[in-house]
């Protein structure tokens, strides 16, 4: 059996009993045949220590609960392999966001930036029988948009919207945005467009590219922000 | 007054473009500024002050400085925007940037035309 010891440094704190959160230094027996991913070891963990706080979910890249700040940079603990961790393994909640209690943040924010750009179809033409229909090149503008699963990977890593998270949108919902932008159904691309022509709500993002470096599902969210200015350009001249 | 979070001023579009423009126009300045530089080697004053008043040279030239302001003023409000949260500091500080960089302009061009 490839058992070893990996050492651990995580964020702790319980706002109800810590006057400071703190790292905590913690190793690990770990068991190579078992234990794959950094998940693997959280669970091991909170076996040890029910204290410890985390989000999980799936475990397996789908439902983006368990986004948090590995090494420096983000990403889902389900989705890391922990062979490539250099240690000791630090482990923060996700930058930017309040904390609640040690790796889990309050996520209203980005969800309230989420919910601005209106993330559903608009339509307002009459309903057709059975289904409205796109060509293949039409669906086609639709992949690496609609995969993301919300984890907050991407905009917790932007310095514009750690600076400004209760006016810029952020990578993740400009995504989104784009999604429904390009989106042939939907009939609100005008006043989507409006909407975001703003110095703060699209125009904060200055394309440094975090986004698309921690992005646990490989999207690029700096391409359809660039692709959103585009459309905007094309509308104006 | 209840403290609102405000956005939507719809504009940004054109601040965008015209920084990218204005950064194709200060690229290709440097290019022709160098060349020139290379071709004359102004070894005297009269020399260099020969290069500005060729017409072609004092056009590009206050082309590229207005591009400099104006490009610096987009910067330099961005940055405002994001670190200077209290908004009436950051209107005076708009304020301030805008009249300094008129101010370099004008000086700019009396420098120019004095050449």
């Amino acid at each position: 059996m490839a058992t070893s010891t990996m050492q651990f440094k995580i964020y702790r704190y319980d706002p109800d009993k810590d006057n400071a959160p703190y790292m905590q230094d913690i190793s690990v027996e770990v068991d190579f045949a078992l234990d794959r991913k950094l998940l693997d070891i959280l669970t091991r963990l909170k076996a040890k220590d029910d204290t410890l706080s985390y989000r999980r979910s799936c475990r397996e890249g789908i439902c983006g609960s368990d986004a948090m700040n590995i090494n420096g940079k983000n990403g889902l603990a389900c989705l890391t392999d922990i062979k490539d961790l250099k240690q000791p393994v630090v482990l923060r909640p996700l930058p930017g966001l309040p904390v609640i209690r040690d790796l889990i943040v309050d996520m209203t924010q980005f969800f309230k930036q989420y919910h601005s750009i209106k993330p559903y179809l608009i339509n307002e033409g009459p309903r057709p029988d059975r289904e409205r229909l796109q060509s293949p090149d039409e669906r086609e503008e639709l992949n690496g948009l609609y995969e993301c699963i919300l984890c907050a990977c991407c905009s917790t890593s932007c310095p514009s919207f750690w600076w400004n998270p209760d006016k810029f949108v952020g990578p993740a919902g400009l995504l989104n945005a784009y999604r429904f932008i390009a989106d042939t159904r939907d009939q609100a691309t005008n006043e989507r467009l409006d909407d975001l022509e703003d110095p703060y709500r699209l125009f904060r993002c200055h394309s440094i590219m975090n986004c698309v470096d921690v992005c646990p599902k490989n999207l690029n969210p700096t391409r359809a922000i660039g692709k959103i200015k585009e459309m905007m350009v094309r509308r104006a001249i | 007054m209840v403290n609102r979070i405000l956005v939507g001023a719809h504009y940004g579009l054109k601040d965008w473009i015209i920084q990218r423009a204005t950064a194709i126009i200060m690229a290709v300045y440097t290019v022709i500024f160098l060349v020139v530089i290379a071709a004359v080697g102004p070894d005297s004053f009269d020399a260099w002050r020969g290069i500005f008043a060729n017409g072609f040279m004092k056009f590009a030239t206050f082309l590229f400085f207005v591009s400099v302001f104006y490009h610096a003023w987009i910067g330099i409000r961005d940055i405002w925007m994001d670190y200077i949260k209290p908004d009436a500091l950051r209107l005076l500080m708009m304020i301030a940037t805008a009249a300094v960089l008129v101010g370099y302009a004008g000086w700019a061009v009396q420098i120019l035309w004095r050449m």
